[in-house]
């Protein structure tokens, strides 16, 4: 859908992006698998982690930020990893630096091995001196209401929900909450981690949610380019059925064909 | 000769090396890159100017691919 009046495109930290999915660079077979999954998501923001570079051990090998069409992509630098508020915010610094100034970053802290739950305790503290420090922070939290409305209130760009765990594919296990989470907001919801495919990511577009983060659902389906593309699909149908309005469930069934003038 | 901490692991360097002259013995001049001396952000254009210390601590990151997980 083409018309801006009736689908406007997502407003992030000022930009604007015609693409609701956001995708991560992670997990893929390969540079090459990555280029053409990144480019059949249609996606024009992607995530990034920031890492050691390996001393001494081929300081040839392409990197991938080497290999993609950077033009094309706003990066989105991510704190993946991190369990303490020293490190994300260190993190985010070194992106900073890394990336001539760049201001746009995804905060992320990690209170379990297990479920790579947020810590949202942590992640509070997080955004505050990122936000402080001038930082446009989009925020992965859990699906707690009061706790996306306080991300919310210090300063967050966006703030994005989780689905279910990191890499679990479950899908939305609680939509209500995610609805709860969107109709409080005054700043973009997008549904960070656990779709497992394209009806999950569709769901979550007719909840409203403003945009979808994914990473595994693409990059370890069995051919991630085909589900790359078929993701794409799910997000724009997602968010034309909500902005068309669903007709209301009923019981019973309703004829469609008029019963007037019937031969019968 | 003197120990830095690269990236976690004990190194030797000359003495009065710079950020400039490490990069450059480690072939990664030129790469996209951001280097942190005992946790703080070193910007580039004090590369050739900063003269690292016995047992500085050097981070060199760099970008990767990666999603929502470690």
């Amino acid at each position: 859908m083409s018309d801006s009046n009736i689908n406007p495109p997502l407003i992030l930290a000022g930009n604007s992006y015609h693409s609701r999915l956001l995708v991560g660079t992670g997990k893929y077979k390969d540079n090459e698998e990555t280029r053409l999954a990144l480019e059949a998501s249609g996606a024009e923001i992607i995530t990034i982690a920031i890492r050691r570079t390996n001393i001494g051990q081929n300081p040839d090998e392409p990197n991938l930020l080497d290999i993609l069409p950077l033009e094309k992509y706003t990066l989105l630098p991510n704190t993946a990893g991190c369990y303490t508020v020293d490190d994300a915010v260190r993190t985010c610094r070194l992106a900073r630096e890394l990336l001539a100034g760049h201001k746009l970053v995804k905060l992320e802290v990690l209170g379990d091995e297990k479920t790579l739950f947020p810590d949202t305790i942590q992640t509070l503290k997080a955004a505050q001196i990122l936000v402080d420090d001038g930082f446009d922070v989009m925020v992965y939290t859990n699906d707690d209401p009061l706790i996306a409305k306080e991300l919310e209130k210090i300063g967050c760009v966006a703030v994005m929900p989780l689905a279910a765990p990191i890499g679990s594919g479950l899908g939305i296990r609680n939509p209500y909450n995610i609805l709860t989470i969107i109709e409080n907001a005054n700043v973009p919801i997008l549904v960070d981690a656990g779709v497992g495919t394209a009806s999950d990511a569709a769901i979550a577009m007719e909840l409203g949610c403003d945009g979808i983060l994914m990473n595994t659902a693409i990059a370890a389906a069995k051919n991630p380019v085909l589900m790359a593309s078929a993701m794409k699909k799910a997000v724009e149908a997602g968010r034309e059925a909500f902005l068309a309005g669903r007709m209301p469930k009923k019981r019973f069934a309703s004829a469609s064909s008029p019963i007037e003038g019937t031969f019968f | 000769m003197m120990t830095i901490v690269l990236n976690g692991e004990k190194q030797q360097v000359t003495a009065n090396t710079s950020i400039s002259q490490l990069l450059k013995n480690l072939n990664l001049e030129n790469k996209r890159l951001a280097v942190e001396i005992n946790q703080q952000i070193i910007p580039r254009s004090e590369f050739d100017q900063h003269i690292l210390n016995e047992m500085d601590k050097v981070e060199i990151v760099q970008a990767i691919g990666g999603g929502s997980n470690p």
